[in-house]
């Protein structure tokens, strides 16, 4: 950090916070605010408040893992007293079910989209808010029916839905076929609807602000790739989205009103009335992959755009192939429609379609092959400066090429014959999805937080959060793959009957140890997060010399954001350009006088 | 401090290497077990595996050189320790064709090479002579299955058609999740769902085929080990998922043909058939 000294002195800025405030004013800039800045911290906060549940629930599948049938120390007897404070069966359902929906649909999504695509859009592109500040805050507010409705799934008979996140029909269409098929599959259905409205809203809203507001000068070409990860990811949303909503609808009528959209004829379980049936429990398969297989880009391309910023930055170099990266992240995206089925290689479709879809798969593999090489070329040659973030930024790279790789063995059909629903898929998503999505996201607070706040994050603490994270979500993940490659199943509750996986316990029990370690290090991060908040050392505009515009607003911004009409002159990339004697070159900063006509030379 | 987070990152790939390739080789022990489980099929446990590990040693090979490339960056560039200039530059564009071409390439090789193993083991169903008599000929007739498989929620019920060949006749044999088969014969089985989704796991075959309410689908496999071996089932199916476990009996033809018989006979004499006992 020698040559980054982080800013000392506090600007005015503090813009919204007077002395004293009436409860109206209160509720009007805390709670039902307008201002993108204040719903993105809204968004945050609800977002990591549901990673803390998501992350208790995952504790409580690997203790079952572990030790299956035991008792549960401390909470065990509170939680299940009537079975002598062990797990049973149907609460494992529960929790690997809800675990997955609260971190898929409460936690990684809202928390790139809502928490940093409001916080950062509008700062970015250098707009005063986003195009639509009603619909905003009606995005952040139609998340909380969502949040009650999975809330109350947890009280309805079957402690929660348990069908899995994937609720595939007809398990979640019957309402007899498991304890929890009924009430709480219906609320968990309503639940996923509400967070589909709440991201149409946004998208809708992201899409109109990025074509529509950017600073003059601030062509497409100079965006963030942070802003490009967000626009495509809200335009997969706005196509994607409405398909889920369908399905969800339609599979709400068939659980309620006796369609049989996802049921066979005279379909039944557990010895329910048969139902007129006349559909296909596959038809949900195909509706519900073709929203969330882009929804797993939609879980990843923000922060592959983030990281790429922070990269960037603390590599003092620009973005190696800046277009390449739009591209390719523009390459993802379109793919991303076409490969819904390769999560159905043996469900039973048509083995035919398997292979087409097996073909585009291989393929969507290479955009994301492109984006490591680059991201790999902006670090070479560069002054690299080991901050927070960064390391963060780093893993995000380390830990995708794994997720990447191992995508390529379950693309290839006759392999996934082998490791479809085994602990290799859920290898392969939480390298994707923890080791890239979390670390960037982990990254993109440290990074962002004087911006938000005025205020600095604790550095070495930060450094000892990144590195015990890091070694235990690899404790925790990586052997995944040897169990996948046994075909230890995922969604059993006690796998060591089989004689295939019964000496699979001792491994597990390692991955479970440190899982516990990984939970138990987000506390560093939790204390340093609220106490920097109220105690952090304050910073100026640009603690870490960064380029983007948010950089130029004060900590944090006003209302309205900038103090002065930004004018972009180049990309947000210009780090260590001839141009200037500075290691940085901020966007909105003007050319010398003599230079003027080459001044988009930062754009290729 | 770069030096230690370089080293930190280095490790990726040297204990990354070191798990996957330990259960691999030794296969005893501690590590016993911690791979790919015993494959007693013919020919399409061969083909599956030797995939996975050509998948293996290409992505293997991504991994260590991407994770080592990070490290010496990491290692030389480091703020603290690099003298030089920034290499102030954007890119370049024969290293992106490059970079995109390559592994373009690969992809689509195995993407292809694939293509012959996938429709072995689901679209080219065992075939029996038509009536000329000559097999693989156009009227060669689909091999028959040898037994239907049933889920439902928690078990796999099992019905072989019996003297006649014909399943539904009087003649058919009940059993619950005990599947036998003769060892060295090409197995078509028939397999349907009762209630919910199942899947039909084989580990020691590399078979697996959900099973779906209302269709009707075939899955063949020929086994060449006589033993007892697991059926899994791979898909969510309720509370009890994790109790839906079959057995895969491999017998000799003798002993296969035996069973059938003895089973029958148990089934004709004691007046509860499986089919009820159940539940
Ligand atoms: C390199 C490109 C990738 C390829 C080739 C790939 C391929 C696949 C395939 C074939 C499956 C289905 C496996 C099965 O169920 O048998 C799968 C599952 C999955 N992938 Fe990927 N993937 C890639 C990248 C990603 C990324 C970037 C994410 C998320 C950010 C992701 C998230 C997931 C998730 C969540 C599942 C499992 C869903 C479930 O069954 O619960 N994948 N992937
Ligand atoms: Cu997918
Ligand atoms: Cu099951």
């Amino acid at each position: 950090m020698s040559d980054i000294p982080l800013g000392t002195t506090a600007p005015v800025a503090v813009g919204h916070a007077k002395p004293s405030m009436g409860v109206g004013e209160f509720l009007s800039t805390y709670v039902f605010s307008r201002d993108h800045k204040v719903i993105g911290i809204q968004f945050l906060f609800s977002t990591l408040l549901w990673f803390l549940v998501g992350g208790l629930l995952a504790l409580g599948i690997r203790w079952q893992l572990a030790w299956p049938w035991s008792n549960m120390p401390i909470i065990g007897r509170m939680l299940f007293s009537a079975q002598g404070g062990q797990i049973s069966p149907e609460f494992y359902t529960m929790l690997f079910t809800m675990h997955a929906t609260v971190m898929i649909f409460f936690v990684i999504i809202p928390i790139l989209a809502g928490a940093f695509g409001n916080f950062l859009i509008p700062l970015m592109i250098g707009a005063d808010d986003m195009a639509f500040p009603t619909l905003n805050m009606l995005s952040y507010w139609f998340m909380w029916p969502a949040f009650i409705c999975i809330g109350l799934s947890f009280f309805a008979p079957g402690n929660g839905a348990a069908a899995g996140w994937t609720s595939y029909a007809p398990l979640s269409a019957i309402p007899e076929a498991a304890p929890s098929s009924g009430m709480a599959q219906t609320l968990w259905l309503l639940g996923i609807t509400f967070v589909g409205v709440s991201s149409m809203m946004g998208s809708v809203n992201y899409l109109t602000t990025i074509i529509q507001m950017r600073a003059p000068g601030m062509t497409m070409f100079r965006l963030p790739l942070t802003i490009w990860g967000m626009f495509i990811t809200a335009i997969l949303q706005a196509f994607a989205l409405p398909v889920l909503t369908a399905a969800g609808f339609m599979l709400l009528l068939d659980r309620t009103i006796g369609t049989g959209f996802f049921l066979p004829e005279m379909a039944t379980a557990n010895n329910a009335a048969p139902t007129s049936g006349g559909g296909q429990p596959l038809l949900w398969q195909h509706l519900f992959w073709f929203y969330s297989h882009p929804a797993v880009y939609i879980m990843i391309l923000p922060a592959m755009g983030m990281v790429s910023d922070m990269i960037s930055c603390f590599a003092r170099k620009p973005i190696f192939g800046y277009k390449p990266m739009v591209y390719s992240m523009s390459g993802i995206a379109g793919l991303g429609f076409i490969v819904w089925g390769h999560h159905m290689f043996v469900s039973g479709m048509n083995p035919a379609l398997g292979m087409t879809f097996m073909v585009s798969t291989m393929m969507i593999a290479l955009p994301s092959a492109v984006k490591t090489f680059n991201w790999l070329g902006t670090l070479w040659g560069g002054k690299i400066h080991y901050t927070t973030p960064m390391l963060f930024s780093i893993a995000f790279v380390s830990m995708f090429v794994i997720g990447g790789l191992s995508g390529i063995f379950m693309a290839a059909t006759p392999v996934d014959q082998m490791i479809h629903d085994t602990y290799y898929i859920v290898a392969h998503f939480h390298y994707v999805l923890f080791g890239g999505t979390a670390m960037g996201v982990f990254g993109a607070i440290y990074f962002w937080f004087p911006k938000m706040f005025g205020r600095m994050m604790n550095d070495s603490w930060g450094k000892v959060h990144f590195f015990l994270t890091f070694i235990f979500l690899n404790g925790t993940f990586f052997t995944m793959h040897v169990l996948g490659a046994v075909g230890f199943p995922r969604r059993l509750a006690d796998p060591y009957h089989y004689l295939t996986f019964a000496q699979l316990q001792p491994i597990n029990q390692f991955m479970t140890i440190s899982a516990i370690g990984m939970v138990t290090s987000q506390i560093i991060f939790a204390i340093n997060f609220f106490y920097s908040m109220f105690y952090g050392p304050r910073v100026g505009r640009n603690p870490w010399h960064a380029n983007s515009l948010e950089w130029m607003a004060p900590s944090p911004p006003g209302h309205g954001n900038f103090d002065f009409q930004p004018v972009v002159y180049r990309g947000p990339y210009e780090y260590g350009s001839p141009e200037t004697d500075d290691d940085y070159y901020p966007q909105t900063q003007p050319p010398p006088e003599d230079r003027e006509a080459s001044s988009d030379e930062g754009d290729h | 401090m770069g030096r230690f987070w370089s080293l930190l990152f280095l490790m990726v790939p040297v204990l990354g290497t070191a798990v996957m390739v330990a259960p691999m080789v030794y296969q005893t022990g501690m590590l016993a077990g911690h791979w790919l489980p015993e494959d007693i099929s013919a020919y399409n446990g061969h083909i599956v595996d030797s995939l996975f590990y050509l998948i293996l040693g290409l992505t293997g090979a991504i991994f260590i050189a991407t994770g080592l490339v990070l490290f010496a960056f990491m290692w030389k560039y480091d703020a603290a320790k690099n003298d030089e200039a920034v290499k102030y530059t954007h890119g370049n564009h024969v290293l992106e064709v490059v970079w995109s071409i390559l592994p373009a390439g690969t992809l689509l090789f195995i993407a292809i090479f694939q293509m012959d193993a996938w429709a072995n083991s689901k679209m080219r169903r065992p075939t029996l002579p038509g009536p000329d008599g000559v097999i693989g000929t156009s009227d060669d007739i689909p091999k028959p299955p040898m037994a239907l498989v049933t889920g439902r929620q928690f078990e796999w019920r099992i019905q072989y058609p019996g003297e006649d060949g014909v399943l539904q006749t009087p003649d058919d044999i009940y059993t619950v999740n005990e599947l036998h088969v003769p060892v060295g014969e090409e197995v078509v089985l028939q397999i349907e769902a009762e209630d919910v989704l199942h899947s039909f796991f084989l580990p020691n075959l590399r078979i697996k085929q959900d099973v779906v309410p209302g269709m009707r689908q075939f899955i063949w496999f020929k086994p060449i080990k006589t033993g007892t071996y697991d059926i899994v089932c791979a898909e969510l199916c309720g509370w009890g998922h994790y109790k839906m476990r079959g057995r895969l009996v491999v017998d000799t033809p003798a002993q296969y043909k035996q069973w059938l018989v003895d089973t029958f006979l148990e089934q004709e004499t004691t007046t509860v058939r499986p089919k009820e006992a159940e539940e």
